[in-house]
């Protein structure tokens, strides 16, 4: 049971989190403030592309000068 | 999002994860015994087929909006990763998914294991290397089908999509006995970053509550958009000087996400 919880638990990590946890924050956060900004006037369908816009550059930037 | 669409954005995707499925169990059968190899692919697939048949009809009975929260941030990140490593290899800081590396790689280790029979398997190792490599990728796969036929509430559909996918690139496979080096998987496995990504912001924004202008339509400006981002991104990173060359894929890479 431990094994196969184990295993689940390090899919998910690997389908989730996968090698930048920082990506994976940013994005749950950035759904939580659509959520809130949808009980508003404001219109909140931009913060996913907005983020999407800075998170993946910024992971992969990182990435590359970690390597080079 | 149209019956066309689900049916060609699960092909694509299945069919990346199908590839390098095939390779592992090419190599199986090579260096083992295509016998052993065959049922290891069968039973996991079989096993596959359960999860998705009995998962699949449980999340069709989710309200809409929770759905899509969970499943299109689910296939956000996931998407996102996928996109994310198509970019690095693209613009040369990883290593490019090589099918004929990681297939001499397997062929070597499958030929130095032991050999003994269990029940009505000749040869277990050749079992147990097929069985892992197609359950390992496959489940992606079975993600992918529950993710985006719960969504639009055609989990058929995006079986058959997915199945299609397995037959043809299997077919494929062992027609010519070979791994499947010349299928262009790189630009592939970016297309289906674009889409996954694409498709889990539009889900999981509607889930959390918000409306998108044109509605469908906004995914006619998401998906370029994004495509866009990857390409200037990797543009950049070429211009920038990528250290990365083809070949020096290992075995391991076959079990990253994308």
């Amino acid at each position: 049971m431990a094994r196969w919880l184990r295993a689940l638990v390090a899919f998910a990590d690997e389908l989730v989190i996968a090698d930048d946890w920082r990506v994976a924050l940013g994005l749950a956060g950035a759904i939580a403030l659509t959520a809130v900004l949808s009980r508003s006037p404001v219109p909140c369908w931009w913060v996913l592309p907005a983020a999407i816009l800075v998170l993946l550059p910024l992971s992969i930037w990182r990435t590359a000068r970690r390597r080079s | 999002m149209s019956a066309g669409a689900l049916f060609l954005a699960v092909f694509l995707a299945s069919a990346v994860e199908a590839v390098e499925a095939t390779t592992i169990v090419l190599a199986a059968g090579t260096a083992r015994d295509w016998r052993s190899a065959g049922y290891g692919a069968v039973a996991a697939i079989a096993l596959l087929a359960v999860v998705v048949a009995g998962l699949g009809p449980a999340l069709t009975t989710i309200p809409t909006a929770p759905l899509r929260l969970v499943i299109g941030a689910l296939l956000l990140v996931f998407g996102i990763q996928w996109l994310r490593k198509a970019v690095l290899r693209a613009g040369g800081v990883k290593a490019l998914h090589d099918e004929d590396e990681i297939f001499r790689t397997r062929l070597e280790a499958a030929r130095r294991a032991a050999s003994h029979r269990v029940g009505t398997v000749p040869d277990w190792y050749g079992f147990t290397l097929s069985f892992q490599g197609v359950l390992l990728e496959g489940t992606e796969v079975a993600f992918i089908v529950l993710t985006f036929g719960s969504n639009q509430h055609a989990i058929l559909l995006a079986a058959a999509a997915a199945g299609a996918a397995v037959l043809v690139v299997s077919a494929a496979g062992f027609a010519v006995r070979a791994p499947l080096a010349r299928v262009p998987e790189n630009a592939l496995k970016f297309l289906v970053g674009v889409m996954l990504t694409g498709f889990g912001t539009f889900w999981s924004a509607e889930g959390a509550g918000a409306r998108w202008p044109g509605s469908d339509a906004a995914l006619l400006v998401l998906l370029p958009g994004i495509a866009l981002l990857g390409l200037l991104l990797a543009y950049g990173l070429r211009r920038r000087g990528g250290s990365v060359a083809r070949g020096t894929a290992t075995a391991s890479t076959t079990a990253e996400a994308g």
